[in-house]
C-alpha cells in the first residue's frame, strides 16, 4: 500500500487553536508579561524577573485570604457534598412529587450571584430582616455587620443555600441510572442499608461526585460577589477571599504587576488543586 | 431447605386492571428438587421467580415455605438466594470480599467465611482472581461471581437462577451448568432455574414447569413433556421442529381434516361427546410420524415440500389435506420424490380440545 504522507489535515484544527488563543492563550500570557515587568505606560516598561512573584508570596494579606479561603471551600465542599448526597437520597424517585422536588431544588441554581447576596444582605438585617430580625428576637445575638463569626456563617450559609442544589442535582440523576437489580440483589444479599450506599449508590456515584466536587471547589474557590455584596469583605478582612484581594490589589491601588503574578499563582494553586482531588478520586480505578 | 408452595397465586403489576401477569395458580416446589422454569419472553417466569424470593409481594394468594405463609416477608428474611441474568457485583469490593458479602452481613466467623468462601471459588474456578477487585473482571467473570454470592450460603431455603448464563459463552455454559448441578447433588437444595432455552432446562432440571401466558401449562418431567405435552404450547415449544399441530373436526367417531381423516384414539370419544370445546388439534410429533417404504402399508399418501438435511438428522416437510407435516428422519434414511407414504402411530397421537389435551377418564 502506498501511504501517501500529509499534514494538510493541521489546517483543520487552526479554528480551535485560533478560538482557545483568543479566549485563553492571548489573555493568559498577558499577565504573565505583566507579572514579569513594571510596566508604567506603553514606552517604559522594565524587566523585574521573579520579583512580583516574590514580593507576593511573601505578602501576609496574601497568605491570610489564602488561608481564609481554604477554610472556606474546605466548609463549603464538607457540608454541601454530604447534604447534596442526603437530599438526593431522599428524593422521591418517580411521580408528580418527583418533577415537584426537581423545580424546587432548581430554583436556588437560577438567581445570579449578586441577587443572592442582596436577598442575604436584607434577610440578615436586624432591623427589617426577617433573619436578622426573629434571630436578634429570641435572644441570639446576630449582626453580620459586625461579628467576624456572623458574617463568615452568612457567607457559607448563602453558598449552601445556593449551591447544594448542584450537588443534589447530580447525584439525583447518578442515582437514578443505578438498575433496579443491584437493589434487589442487595436484599437478597441481607444488605444493611449502610451497605447499599456504600458499597452500591457511592461506588455509582463517584462520577458525578466527581464533578460536583470539582465545580464547587473551583467555583468556591473564586467566590467573590457574594461577601462583597454583604459586607465588602469585613468585617475587617473577615470575609475577604482571594478574589477580592486580588481586586483590591489590581483595581484599587492599580498595582498591576504584583496582581498579575498573584492571578498566576491563584490559577496554579486551583490548578494543583484540581488534579490532587482528580487524582485522589480516579486512582483507585487503576489499581489491580 | 424448604418446600415452596404456591396457594391461590395470582399477580397484576397494576392493581385495577385485569392485566394479569401471574394467573391463578397452585404449585408445589418440593425440598431438594432440581426444577427450571421454562417459557417465552414475557410469559411471567421472572414474574414469579421475584414473588418466590420475595422481591415482589403477589397481589392475590399466598406463597408458603414449608407451611408457613411468607407473603408479607421481605426477601432478607425468607433466607433464599438469588442470581440475576445480569451480573451483579459489588464494584469496588475484591472477589473475595463479594462472596463474603452474604455471608458477614449473616455475622458468620471470619474463619467460617474464609473456608466457605475459599470453597465456593473452587467450585466456580475463582481461586486466582479472588484479590481482584470485582469491576476489573470480564462479564462471564462478574457472572461466576454474582452466582458464587448465591451458592455460598449453603443454608438457604431455595436458589434462584433468573437466567444466569444468559452472558457466558457457549463452552463454559456447559460446564457452569454441570457445576451447578453438582452443587444441587452436593448440597441438597431446592433451585429453581428460570431459562427460555429447552436444551439449559433439560440439562439441569429434573422436573421442568413449562409457562405460557402467565400459566404454568405443565409440570414434568423432560421426558413426560416430550412424549406427552398437556397443551399445544409444550408440544410446540419443547423439541426440534416442534409437535405436528392439525386443526380437525369431530364427524360421528372420526377426525377428519380435509379429506382424510383418522379414526378417534381409543376411550377418547366419550370424553369429547360430553364436553364442548371451540377447536380441535391432532398433534404428533415429527420423530414419531411413521414413513413407510412401501406406500401400500401406509395410511396416508402425502406429497414431499422439501428436505432439510441438518448433519445429524433430516427434517422431511409434507403436505398432507392442505396441512404441512414436518417429519424427523435418522442421517441415512433416503424420501422418494413424489408421494410419501406414512401414518400416525396410536400411542403418540395427541387430541387436544382447545389447546388442552384429551386424555382419557382411567
Amino acid at each position: 500500500m502506498n501511504k501517501v504522507q500529509n499534514n494538510k489535515a493541521w489546517w483543520l484544527v487552526l479554528p480551535v487553536f485560533l478560538l482557545v488563543a483568543f479566549s485563553a492563550i492571548i489573555p493568559m500570557m498577558t499577565v504573565v508579561n505583566y507579572s514579569l515587568q513594571d510596566i508604567f505606560d506603553q514606552s517604559s516598561r522594565y524587566f523585574v524577573g521573579a520579583d512580583w512573584y516574590r514580593q507576593v508570596l511573601l505578602d501576609p494579606r496574601l497568605h491570610d485570604s489564602l488561608l481564609r479561603q481554604f477554610i472556606y471551600s474546605a466548609c463549603v465542599l464538607l457540608i454541601e457534598i454530604p447534604l447534596g448526597i442526603g437530599i438526593a437520597l431522599t428524593m422521591p424517585g418517580k411521580g408528580r412529587w418527583g418533577s415537584l422536588c426537581l423545580i424546587v431544588m432548581a430554583i436556588p441554581l437560577l438567581i445570579p450571584w449578586n441577587v443572592v447576596g442582596t436577598i442575604w444582605q436584607i434577610f440578615g438585617r436586624g432591623d427589617i430582616g426577617l433573619l436578622g430580625w426573629t434571630l436578634n428576637h429570641v435572644g441570639i445575638s446576630y449582626n453580620y455587620a459586625g461579628n467576624t463569626l456572623d458574617a463568615w456563617v452568612t457567607v457559607l450559609v448563602m453558598d449552601v443555600w445556593h449551591w447544594t442544589s448542584l450537588v443534589a442535582l447530580l447525584c439525583y440523576s447518578g442515582l437514578r441510572a443505578i438498575p433496579d437489580v443491584y437493589y434487589q440483589a442487595a436484599r437478597i444479599d441481607r444488605a444493611s442499608s449502610w451497605a447499599v450506599f456504600r458499597f452500591i449508590q457511592l461506588p455509582k456515584l463517584k462520577s458525578v461526585l466527581l464533578i460536583a466536587v470539582m465545580l464547587r471547589f473551583m467555583d468556591s474557590f473564586m467566590i467573590y460577589t457574594e461577601p462583597f455584596v454583604l459586607t465588602g469583605g469585613g468585617p475587617g478582612n473577615a470575609t475577604t477571599f482571594l478574589s477580592q484581594t486580588l481586586t483590591q490589589m489590581a483595581v484599587g491601588q492599580f498595582d498591576l504587576g504584583p496582581a498579575a503574578a498573584f492571578s498566576l499563582v491563584y490559577f496554579l494553586i486551583i490548578l494543583l488543586v484540581s488534579w490532587l482531588f482528580y487524582t485522589a478520586m480516579t486512582h483507585d480505578d487503576a489499581n489491580r | 431447605m424448604a418446600e415452596i408452595r404456591l396457594q391461590h397465586l395470582a399477580h397484576r403489576y397494576d392493581r385495577t386492571g385485569d392485566d394479569y401477569a401471574i394467573r391463578e395458580m397452585d404449585h408445589i416446589w418440593e425440598q431438594g428438587g432440581a426444577y427450571a422454569l421454562l417459557g417465552p419472553s414475557g410469559c411471567g417466569k421472572s414474574t414469579l421467580l421475584n414473588i418466590i424470593s420475595g422481591l415482589l409481594v403477589p397481589s392475590e394468594g399466598q406463597v408458603l415455605f414449608d407451611g408457613r405463609v411468607v407473603n408479607e416477608l421481605s426477601p432478607e428474611r425468607r433466607n433464599i438466594a438469588q442470581v440475576f441474568q445480569f451480573p451483579v457485583v459489588y464494584d469496588t469490593m475484591t472477589v473475595f470480599d463479594n462472596l463474603a458479602f452474604p455471608l458477614r452481613n449473616q455475622g458468620m466467623a471470619a474463619a467460617a467465611i474464609k473456608a466457605k468462601v475459599d470453597d465456593i471459588a473452587a467450585v466456580l474456578e475463582l481461586q486466582p482472581l479472588l484479590h481482584k477487585k470485582a469491576r476489573n473482571l470480564s462479564a462471564d467473570e462478574k457472572q461466576k461471581v454474582s452466582m458464587g454470592r448465591g451458592l455460598v450460603r449453603d443454608d438457604v431455603s431455595a436458589i434462584l437462577f433468573d437466567e444466569p448464563l444468559t452472558v457466558i459463552d457457549p463452552h463454559l455454559k456447559w460446564k457452569l451448568r454441570r457445576k451447578l448441578k453438582q452443587i444441587h447433588e452436593q448440597f441438597n437444595i431446592t433451585m429453581v432455574y428460570v431459562t427460555h432455552d429447552q436444551l439449559e432446562a433439560s440439562t439441569f432440571a429434573d422436573k421442568i414447569a413449562v409457562m405460557y401466558g402467565g400459566q404454568i401449562v405443565q409440570f414434568g418431567t423432560p421426558r413426560e413433556l416430550f412424549e406427552r405435552p398437556r397443551h399445544t404450547f409444550v408440544g410446540y415449544f419443547i423439541g426440534s421442529p416442534g409437535m405436528n399441530l392439525v386443526d380437525v373436526q369431530l364427524q360421528g367417531e372420526r377426525l377428519v381434516f380435509g379429506d382424510q381423516s383418522v379414526a378417534v384414539p381409543a376411550g377418547l370419544l366419550a370424553v369429547l361427546s360430553s364436553r364442548t370445546f371451540k377447536r380441535l388439534q391432532l398433534g404428533i410429533r415429527p420423530e414419531f410420524v411413521q414413513v413407510w417404504d412401501s406406500p401400500a402399508e401406509a395410511a396416508f399418501s402425502a406429497r414431499r415440500v422439501d428436505i432439510e438435511d441438518l448433519g445429524t438428522y433430516k427434517i422431511l416437510t409434507l403436505e398432507l389435506a392442505g396441512q404441512r407435516l414436518k417429519v424427523r428422519l435418522g442421517e441415512d434414511r433416503s424420501v422418494p420424490e413424489g408421494a410419501v407414504g406414512i401414518s400416525f402411530p396410536e400411542p403418540w397421537l395427541m387430541l387436544y380440545a382447545d389447546d388442552l389435551l384429551v386424555e382419557a377418564t382411567p
